[in-house]
C-alpha cells in the first residue's frame, strides 16, 4: 500500500506571533517551526498501516519546511518530496492545487492530512484535495481500518460516532484520538539525514483569497473575584446570568 | 512547556539533527517524565515503566555502535541527551549514565565478544539494567584502599566485600563490581540471583529520591572466570568508566540549573510584592543574571569538551574542570532560585529545592569537588597533592 502524508510547518504554539509594519504578514524571524500537530497522527497512522519505504512525506513552502519534513521522515517514513515556492501560499486553494498535481503522478492508495494546520485553522485541505482529485475525503477521523481496498473511517460527530466506507484512493484527515504519534529515536534522526528529498517546481495557481491584513486580538479585560467562600455564590450566579450572559 | 535556556545561541553552533534529537529529549521529558517526578520524588522509587522507554528511542547507551543495539552518535549527542535528562531530574540522568557509561562502557571497552553480545543489546533496550561498584563504605575518594577482593578458584572467582551507595543497586540485573586479585582491580561481571550476592535498598536520602541507591555485599560469591572483563587490569579500568560519567555529568547538571533558572524567572515575573513583579527588583535582578551568566558560561564550556572529547583531545582533568565548575554553579543556582520562590520553593510543587537536594550529591559524587580540584591541581602544577 502507497501512502502520501501531506504535512505543513507551522509556528511552535508558544510562539508570540509577531506581525509586519504593513499589516499583510506574519513576521517569521524570531519563530520556532514545527511539525503541525495533527499532521504527526496522520504520519504516525500511515507508519502502523505500511512499510517506511512505500510512506512519501510531502509539503509545499520555502527552504525552510525541510525540516519538518525531517520530523517526519524521523518518525520512520522513507521518502519526501518537497514542493519548492517562495513562501506559504495564504490561500489554501493555491496549495491544493500545487499538491494535487504532486499527488496525482505518485499513484497513492490513501492520503493523509491533519484535519487542520494549527496556524491558519482553514480545515479546507482534505475536502479541496478531494475535489480537485476526484476522490472520496474523510474528515476529522478518530479511528481507521483499511482491508482489501475498502477503509473504514470514523469520526465523532454531536452525540454519537460516524462510520464511512470508502474505497481506496482516499483521503483522511487525522484528529487527536486516532493514534499516539511516536517519538523521533536517535537511530531515527539520523536516518532522516540520508533521505533524499525530491524538489519539486511547480507554477503556482491564481489566487482567490487576498489577506486584507493581520490584527491582534483584543486585550482580555481583567477577571473579577467576587468572594471566596459559598456567601459569594449568589453573586456569582447572578453576573454570569446578567453580566457573562452564560446560564 | 519547557522552552529551553539559549542565552548566547548555542543552538546555532549545533547540526540540525543535534537539535533535533535535543528537541526530541526535551519533549519526551515534558510528557513523560514531569507528569510522574513529583510521584516519585515523594515515594522515593524510580519510575521503572521509563526504561523501555528510553531504551527505545537510543537514550541509553548513546555512544555505543549499531551493532550492539546503540545509536552509535558522538560524545557530544551523549551530552545533550544527558542535559535534557537531567532538566527533569537528577535521578532519571543518573540512571542513564550509570546504564550508558558506567556499565555498557566497560563491557564494550573491555568485555570479551560474548560479554558484548550476551549484555549490550539487551542493556541498550532497557530489557536489562546494570550497575556499577567501585565505592566502598570506607573507600571512596580513595578507591585504590578498597577491601573487596577475588580469590582464584579452578573455574573461577570468590568474591567478598562490600560496595556502597550504587545507583541502580537493587533493580540491577548486572553488576560492573571492581574487585582486588592477585593481577590487581579486576571488573567482574556479576549477575543477579548469584549465591552469596545481595542487594540492600538505601532508605532515609535528602537526595536523588528518584533514584534507586543501594548497598551490595558478597560472601564466598562465586563468579566464573567467563564473567571477569578479559581486557583490562588495574585502577584505570573503573577510572575511565568515571571520566565518561563525568562528562555526562557536567552536561547534565546545567539541564537542572536550566530548569530552576527556567521556574525562577517565570515565577519572578509573575509574583507581585510591593505592587509590582519581584523581577523588577534589583537584588532579584542580580540573582537571575548570575544565574543565566553561569550557565551560558558552563554550555559554553560543555560544548568545546564535547568537541574535543569527540576529537579525542579531550584529557581526564579536562573532563574534571567542567564537572568542577558545572556541578558547583549548577548547586548554586538551584539554592539562589529558591529563594526567589520564597516559601513556594520549598514545596514540591515547584522544582527548585528537588534540583538543589539533588545536586547535593552530584557535588559529592563520581569524584568529590574537592578531588577535582586536586585532579585539575596536579596537571597544572605538576604536583600531585592527593598521591
Amino acid at each position: 500500500m502507497n501512502i502520501a502524508v501531506c504535512i505543513k510547518q507551522v509556528p511552535d504554539t508558544e510562539t508570540k506571533i509577531k506581525i509586519s509594519d504593513d499589516k499583510k504578514s506574519i513576521v517569521e524571524s524570531d519563530i520556532n517551526f514545527i511539525l503541525n500537530p495533527y499532521d504527526e497522527f496522520g504520519v504516525e497512522e500511515a507508519l502502523k498501516l505500511t512499510d517506511p519505504e512505500n510512506i512519501t512525506i510531502i509539503s509545499l513552502g520555502p527552504d525552510r519546511v525541510t525540516s519538518a519534513i525531517r520530523s517526519a521522515l524521523a518518525m520512520g517514513a522513507k521518502n519526501a518530496i518537497h514542493i519548492k515556492t517562495d513562501s506559504t501560499p495564504a490561500d489554501p486553494g493555491i496549495t491544493a492545487d500545487a499538491l494535487a498535481s504532486v499527488l496525482k503522478e505518485g499513484n497513492y492508495d490513501l492520503i493523509f492530512t491533519g484535519k487542520q494546520a494549527i496556524d491558519d485553522d482553514h480545515a479546507q485541505m482534505a475536502s479541496l484535495l478531494a475535489e480537485k482529485m476526484d476522490i472520496p475525503a474523510v474528515n476529522v477521523v478518530i479511528k481507521l481500518n483499511v482491508e482489501n481496498g475498502t477503509v473504514m473511517a470514523e469520526r465523532e460527530i454531536e452525540g454519537a460516532h460516524e462510520i464511512f466506507e470508502c474505497a481506496t484512493p482516499c483521503i483522511i484527515s487525522a484528529q487527536r484520538g486516532l493514534n499516539e504519534p511516536r517519538y523521533a529515536s536517535l537511530k531515527g534522526i539520523m536516518g532522516a539525514k540520508k533521505v533524499k528529498i525530491e524538489e519539486k517546481d511547480v507554477t503556482l495557481s491564481e489566487s482567490n483569497l487576498e489577506v486584507v491584513e493581520y490584527n491582534y486580538p483584543a486585550e482580555k479585560a481583567a477577571g473579577k473575584i467576587v468572594g471566596d467562600s459559598a456567601d459569594a455564590v449568589p453573586e456569582l450566579l447572578r453576573l454570569l446570568n446578567e453580566e457573562a450572559k452564560v446560564i | 512547556m519547557f522552552l529551553g535556556v539559549d542565552y548566547y545561541r548555542i543552538a546555532d553552533l549545533l547540526s540540525e539533527d543535534e537539535r533535533m534529537i535535543q528537541q526530541t529529549v526535551r519533549e519526551f521529558v515534558d510528557e513523560q517524565f514531569m507528569p510522574v517526578i513529583q510521584k516519585h520524588h515523594r515515594e522515593s522509587t524510580f519510575p521503572m515503566e521509563i526504561i523501555p522507554k528510553l531504551g527505545a528511542l537510543g537514550f541509553l547507551g548513546v555512544t555505543v555502535p549499531e551493532e550492539f543495539g546503540g545509536p552509535g552518535l558522538s560524545n557530544l549527542v551523549y551530552g545533550i541527551v544527558m542535559q535534557e535528562l537531567e532538566r527533569g531530574d537528577t535521578g532519571l540522568r543518573s540512571f542513564a549514565s550509570v546504564q550508558g557509561s558506567l556499565v555498557m562502557f566497560p563491557i564494550k571497552a573491555y568485555g570479551s565478544p560474548e560479554q558484548k553480545k550476551q549484555w549490550l543489546p539487551k542493556l541498550a533496550s532497557g530489557e536489562k539494567i546494570g550497575c556499577f561498584g567501585l565505592t566502598e563504605p570506607d573507600f571512596g575518594s580513595n578507591p585504590g584502599g578498597m577491601l573487596t577482593n577475588a580469590k582464584k578458584t579452578t573455574d573461577g572467582w570468590l568474591l567478598n566485600g562490600a560496595k556502597m551507595w550504587i545507583t541502580n543497586g537493587s533493580i540491577a540485573d548486572v553488576a560492573v563490581i571492581w574487585a582486588r586479585t592477585d593481577e590487581g582491580v579486576n571488573g567482574f561481571l556479576v549477575e543477579k540471583g548469584m549465591p552469596g550476592f545481595t542487594a540492600s535498598k538505601l532508605d532515609g536520602k535528602f537526595s536523588l529520591r528518584a533514584s534507586d541507591t543501594a548497598e551490595l555485599s558478597f560472601q564466598d560469591c562465586f563468579v566464573p572466570e567467563e564473567n571477569r572483563l578479559p581486557n583490562i587490569r588495574g585502577l584505570k579500568g573503573p577510572l575511565s568508566c568515571l571520566n565518561e560519567a563525568r562528562f555526562g555529568i557536567a552536561w547534565g547538571v546545567v539541564g537542572a540549573a536550566m530548569a530552576c533558572y527556567d521556574e525562577a524567572l517565570s515565577y519572578s515575573k509573575n509574583r507581585i510584592q510591593f505592587n509590582r513583579p519581584i523581577a523588577g527588583f534589583q537584588l532579584t535582578q542580580e540573582k537571575l543574571v548570575e544565574m543565566v551568566t553561569e550557565i551560558t558560561k558552563a554550555q559554553l564550556l560543555n560544548y568545546q569538551l564535547g568537541r574535543m572529547k569527540d576529537e579525542g583531545k579531550a584529557k581526564h582533568y579536562h573532563v574534571s574542570l567542567a564537572k568542577r565548575n558545572n556541578v558547583n554553579n549548577a548547586l548554586k543556582i538551584a539554592r539562589s532560585a529558591r529563594t526567589i520562590l520564597g516559601a513556594n520553593g520549598i514545596s514540591d510543587e515547584y522544582q527548585a529545592m528537588r534540583h538543589a537536594m539533588n545536586l547535593e550529591s552530584v557535588l559529592t559524587y563520581e569524584g568529590t569537588h574537592e578531588i577535582h580540584t586536586l585532579i585539575v591541581g596536579e596537571n597544572i602544577t605538576g604536583e600531585s597533592a592527593f598521591k
